[in-house]
Order: C-alpha cells, then structure tokens, then sequence
C-alpha cells in the first residue's frame, strides 16, 4: 500500500511519512525448527531493537533504535512462515528477518513483503490499483462521468487524521490561508486532547483542510482565551482567494463577506 | 443548498475524518455558528478539478516498480504537476 498526496496535499504527506507502519511479510526458515522455536525467538524481537541499515540503502548507516510493537506468526509450515509486524517508520524488515535467522541459529531471508498500513490509512480502507484509477480517468474524460474517479480518489484532508483538530470560523480562513498566526477568536471548535506544543490540524467549518501548525495553546486555554495566539502556521495547504478576507486594511475599514 | 445543510456535512465529514483511524474526535466549542455556502466545498463535493488537486490515492502498489515510478505513473494517469508519496524513504 502506498498513499499518494496529490498537488496540494503534496505538502503535508510528509507527517506520515514517518508514523509507524504494519507489514506482512513471508520469511524463509533455512533450516527446520518447530514452530514454539519459532515463537519464542519473534518474542524476543518485539520491544526496542538495534538496526544498522543494509548496504544498499539511503540513509547513513549507523546503528539505529527502532520499535518493533507487534510481531505475530499468522501460519508456518516448517519452513515459511507468514507474519504481521507492526513497527516504527525505518525499521528494515528484510533485516529483521535476517536477524531473527540469526537468533534460530539456522539462517533465514525474507521473500515477499507487503506493506498494510502507513499512517491512519489501512488496507481495509480500499486500496486502488494503477489500472482501476486509468479506467476511472478515461470514464472521467471520455465519457464525462466522474462518479468513478471520486471513488478512486479520496479528499486529502483523510491525511490528518490522528492529529487534533481546529475548526476555524469562516472569518478566520482566508488570513491562516495566507500564512497567518491563529488568533483565539477564529476558533469555532477544538479537539479536547489539544495540548500546548502539539502539531494540529486547522479546518474549515465545511472539513476543508487550511494549514497545519503547532499549538501554543491547550484546548481549554483556547476555550477560556478571548485574545491571543493559539496556533502557529508550519504548512499550509489552501489556496487563497476562496473565503473573504476579514482582517483590516488600511483606511479600508474591515472587508467583510 | 442552504448554509444550514451545508453546515450539517461539513461537521459529518469533520468527524468522519476522526473515525477513519480511530474512535473520532471529541470536541469543545467556542464559536458554534454555521458556514457559508458562498465559500469553498465540503471536500467530497468539490468540483472534479479542485476535487483532484486536494486528493489523495491509496494506491496497491505493484512489487517490482520502486515508490518513485509508481509516483510519476500516478501523475501522468491524473495529468497532475506534483505528487508525493507516504511511505518509507527507502525500500524497507
């Protein structure tokens, strides 16, 4: 599975480029071991492990720390054995699988690999092949229907999910658009676990993503603040020009909808 | 469409955004007003161009092509000038 942020939302697929992923891969056993063996030695994986990056890849190879959170033997057959790994972005599991030969004593590789989640998004939200997205684009274009295409396409704003979140008042859209602080009178609603410092997702009242940013404030001094900054931009997402602008300008008085 | 049905499936697909990963999102409100229609979409109901451009594809990648040209295919199929990918930086 692979999330592909199109145009706008390019910006921001980078947040979940390192958030914990899910895999199921097959590893080759070398030698015979029974499978409470082969039980016991995934134990002794999961938790924090030691990682040096394989030769051919493209970070600096020095030893890492990564957490592996899960790891479950799903069949064995004496020789192959299907598993699910949870773990942090970066964790090498054709490593893994090498290091866990080690531990069996007897060597093993891994032979297929394939990745079940990144981020919030699961396989089981649907995945899309290359071919399912050519058709929904030649219906699209050719026979001017678009149905397909808004099923094989979803809205970026789905990237967010797992952050806290801001909805803004209308008013306050187009200036955060714009690249603006976040004033606490521009806030319609806000996620209860909102805590100063985290990153936070800032949308319209429609569920249109604006920006995201980091909180200055937590959500309850948000709810008591009449003044004040509450969030500060890291990346914004909307183009401008879709809300009214609502701040002052000079000798122009306030411009409002 | 009034600003009150449109106010109702912005806050729906708000807290459709929360289930998608997890038991959603529980709010505290300052302001409870409704939005405007004249202004911007509920991201589904987008016209199909702007649509494209706030999207997102959750792509079976095919094993074989690396992360990159899988990216670039997506491009031309769409006819979109950027793309970027969430997965690793390297092949794992």
């Amino acid at each position: 599975m692979l999330p592909i942020a199109l145009e706008k939302m390019t910006k921001i697929i980078g947040f979940i480029m390192h958030s914990s992923k899910e895999y199921v891969c097959v590893m080759d056993v070398h030698a015979p071991v029974s499978e409470d063996e082969l039980r016991r030695v995934l134990g002794e994986f999961k938790g924090v492990i030691y990682q040096r990056p394989p030769l051919r890849s493209s970070v600096k190879r020095s030893v890492r720390r990564r957490a592996v959170h899960e790891i479950e033997l799903l069949e064995y057959d004496g020789k192959l054995a299907l598993m699910r790994v949870a773990c942090d972005a970066g964790t090498y599991i054709r490593k893994l699988c090498w290091d866990i030969g080690l531990v069996l004593g007897v060597g093993a590789h891994m032979r297929e690999l394939r990745r079940t989640k990144t981020g919030p998004f699961h396989e089981s939200h649907g995945l899309v092949r290359l071919q399912e997205l050519s058709e929904a684009v030649y219906r699209w274009k050719v026979e001017g229907k678009d149905d397909m295409l808004r099923k094989t396409v979803m809205p970026g704003e789905y990237i967010v999910c797992g952050m806290p979140l801001i909805v803004l008042r209308d008013t306050a859209v187009e200036s955060i658009a714009h690249g603006a602080k976040l004033a606490a009178p521009g806030v319609s609603m806000v996620s209860e676990r909102l805590r100063k410092g985290d990153r936070v997702a800032m949308l319209t009242l429609k569920g249109e993503l604006v920006a995201i940013g980091k909180a200055v404030m937590s959500s309850y001094e948000i709810i008591e603040a009449s003044k004040g900054i509450v969030v500060e931009p890291l990346r914004v997402v909307m183009e401008t020009g879709l809300y009214p602008r609502a701040w002052k300008r000079e000798g122009a008085g306030v411009d409002g909808p | 469409m009034s600003g009150l049905d449109v106010t109702r499936l912005g806050r729906e697909f708000i807290e459709s955004i929360g289930r998608l990963c997890g038991p959603g999102e529980k709010f505290l409100v300052k302001f409870e007003e409704p939005t405007d229609e004249r202004y911007g979409w509920v991201p589904t109901m987008r016209p199909i161009d702007k649509y494209i451009q706030y999207g997102l594809v959750l792509l079976d990648k095919p094993p074989g092509p690396t992360s990159h040209e899988v990216v670039a295919w997506v491009k031309r199929i769409l006819g979109v000038s950027k793309a970027g990918h969430g997965g690793t930086l390297e092949p794992p």
